[in-house]
């Protein structure tokens, strides 16, 4: 009784669904191109990748089940460690430097007025709109050993020229401090948002309570700020995970594996190796590491509060 | 009270300028480099061989002020009628575009710049289009429509924003050969086409869009497609400018995934071609900032006209929740 009750149920629940689905054709036709798209080349990939990192596949051979060779192989080889631990340097410095200085950025901007607001936040985000490929070219370019900016505003403080990118101990260094000396657009312009809607009663309050401006931004600006400040960080990292533009144009990696990163040694060992298996499985752990990155990040930032 | 105000604004002047100065360098750097004297000799005066390659570094273009000098000066010859001076004056300043320029015209026709750029423009064009329609049409639905599955297409498609995008390059590539698609336009726009951000941010962006002009539309009979296309479309066009700026932007300045698929130097992008640029010419620092100023160019055209939209875009896709 109770079964051929249930059954009964179900058969209504799927004739209902079935025909919520006919009445709502338009809806999946709406939707349909995209979600072809997505299948084609963003799922079916994402899980062929997973699938790809447990192979053996080259070029010429493909589909062999390999285990966990490909990880063991990531895990134990020089190249891998050293990309990884340059990928981390380079976040570790670059992301709160750069989260701080459009925190202090956007503060800056937003005391001024209208026109002055327009200018700076354009001058900080033309950056960001132009090509990294543009401006790794022409930091080379600034970082040139003979004829380059840098080493011309360093002599002016007595410093003698440095090889920035031709040496192990100042390649990765040079990149780090390009990354600094870039503004963080994307990150002003939201702060800048965020800020102009934070209760200006507040203020008032504080104002009367006699706290000055630097205890108004402490207290209220930053607290006020924490969501915007929890994304931006997560946003950077990730980014930060993927350098790779900078790498490929400016040093290749080298020298030796001075500047090499996640996402530069996969381009190499998948496109100029045409180690498929072992690049997909080193695409894996670079997912696996943002992932985890990520979470950590989100709960500790957001515990504050 | 009111010194300190004063001092405190100028303060912040002043850090903002030195500021806005090491942002904006790089680029004047760029567009000084591209336009620098390179290998024009002047009897009269003892130069170097290069401008560009100068120590130390030449702030702005030399070619600009010598430019007016001898302009000056075949003005003064031809006052006092001096015809074989002025002549020689106007010749130097021939001399001096020609050099100033001779970057851009190298690479227009000894590289194919034009093709690139123009390679670079049709596809952000043909992708821009047709995510805006793609991701707009999957916004509408997934905001404004209740139907079974709903939440699930919608989080399945969310959850991979969270996948860095290279964990799909290999996979990529061998469907991409495998297919056929090496070395053809096609393996840039179907992928470019599938980015998900777009259905994203339309879905929030529909939210802001009244029910009850769509149940209007219903009542008088309109069919769902011409209520998307003449309601909700038009409703939906600020939403629509900053995607449509963001995505050209994406596949303008895309480079990774190109490199990788296109080998045909006809076929290049802006960025790919900057690459292969690079790699012939390691040294040639005008050759390769003119290229790169060529590609910086439409970019801050847009940027500086569009402005607001970046704004809007950037704010509407940061995730407040």
């Amino acid at each position: 009784m109770e079964i051929s009750g249930a059954f009964k149920n179900a058969g209504k629940n799927l004739k209902r669904t079935g025909k919520q689905i006919r009445k709502n054709y338009a809806a999946y036709l709406f939707l349909l191109p995209k979600l072809i798209l997505f299948t084609l080349f963003i799922a079916i990939p994402v899980v062929w990748a997973f699938v790809l990192s447990f192979q053996e596949y080259r070029i010429t051979e493909s589909n062999i089940f390999a285990g966990l060779d490909n990880y063991k192989q990531v895990l134990e080889s020089e190249a891998f460690r050293e990309a990884l631990l340059n990928t981390t340097i380079y976040t570790v410095v670059t992301v709160p430097f750069n989260v701080i200085t459009a925190l202090i950025a956007a503060s800056l901007i937003h005391s001024l007025g209208r026109f002055a607001q327009n200018f700076f936040r354009a001058a900080f985000y033309l950056p960001t709109v132009t090509s990294m490929v543009i401006i790794a070219m022409v930091w080379r370019w600034m970082y040139n050993y003979e004829f380059g900016l840098f080493n011309y505003v360093i002599g002016w403080f007595g410093m003698e020229p440095i090889n920035w990118l031709g040496q192990t101990n100042s390649a990765l260094m040079a990149i780090i401090i390009m990354q600094m000396l870039i503004p963080f657009g994307v990150g002003i312009i939201l702060y800048l948002a965020s800020m102009s809607s934070i209760s200006e009663s507040l203020y008032e309050a504080a104002t009367i309570d006699g706290a000055n401006a630097f205890q108004k931004w402490v207290r209220i600006t930053i607290p006020m700020l924490t969501p915007s400040t929890v994304y931006l960080t997560l946003l950077s990292t990730i980014g930060s995970f993927q350098v790779f533009t900078q790498i490929i144009l400016m040093t290749g990696g080298g020298p030796g594996y001075a500047t090499e990163t996640l996402v530069h040694l996969i381009y190499k060992t998948g496109f100029r190796d045409f180690e498929f298996g072992l690049a997909a499985a080193q695409s894996v752990v670079l997912f696996l590491i943002i992932l985890v990155i990520s979470v950590f990040q989100y709960r500790v930032l957001n515990r504050r509060n | 009270m009111k010194k300190r105000f004063s001092i405190q604004k100028t303060i912040t002047y002043l850090l903002l300028s030195v500021a806005a100065v090491i942002s904006l360098l790089p680029l004047y750097w760029v567009f000084s480099t591209s336009l620098q004297l390179k290998s024009y000799q002047d009897e009269d005066l003892e130069r170097p061989t290069s401008y560009v390659n100068a120590n130390p570094p030449k702030m702005f273009p030399v070619g600009i002020t010598e430019y007016f000098e001898h302009w000056g000066k075949a003005r003064d010859a031809e006052k006092i009628g001096d015809s074989e001076q002025e002549a020689y004056h106007r010749q130097v300043m021939d001399n001096i575009v020609t050099d100033m320029f001779s970057g851009f015209r190298q690479l227009f026709q000894q590289n194919s710049m034009g093709l690139w750029f123009f390679n670079s423009l049709y596809i952000g064009i043909v992708v821009t289009l047709g995510i805006l329609l793609f991701d707009s049409m999957a916004g509408y639905v997934l905001a404004k429509k209740r139907f079974p599955g709903r939440n699930f297409i919608f989080w399945l498609i969310i959850s991979t924003m969270m996948i860095p995008s290279q964990v799909t390059l290999v996979p990529m590539f061998i469907m991409v050969r495998d297919l056929g698609l090496m070395d053809t336009h096609w393996a840039l726009i179907l992928p470019d086409l599938s980015m998900v951000f777009g259905v994203f941010l339309m879905r929030q962006f529909m939210f802001s869009i009244p029910d009850e002009l769509i149940e209007a539309a219903k009542i008088d009979g309109a069919s769902e497609w011409k209520t998307f296309w003449k309601i909700v479309l038009p409703l939906a066009r600020p939403g629509l400018a900053a995607l449509g700026i963001f995505t050209f932007m994406n596949v303008w300045n895309s480079f990774l995934w190109p490199i990788i698929v296109l080998n045909n130097a006809k076929l290049y992008t802006l960025p790919v071609g900057l690459k292969t640029l690079q790699d012939a010419n390691l040294a040639d620092f005008k050759l390769l900032m003119s290229g790169a100023a060529i590609a910086a160019i439409p970019m801050i055209i847009v940027f500086l006209l569009f402005q607001r939209h970046f704004v809007k875009g950037l704010t509407l896709g940061g995730v407040k929740e």
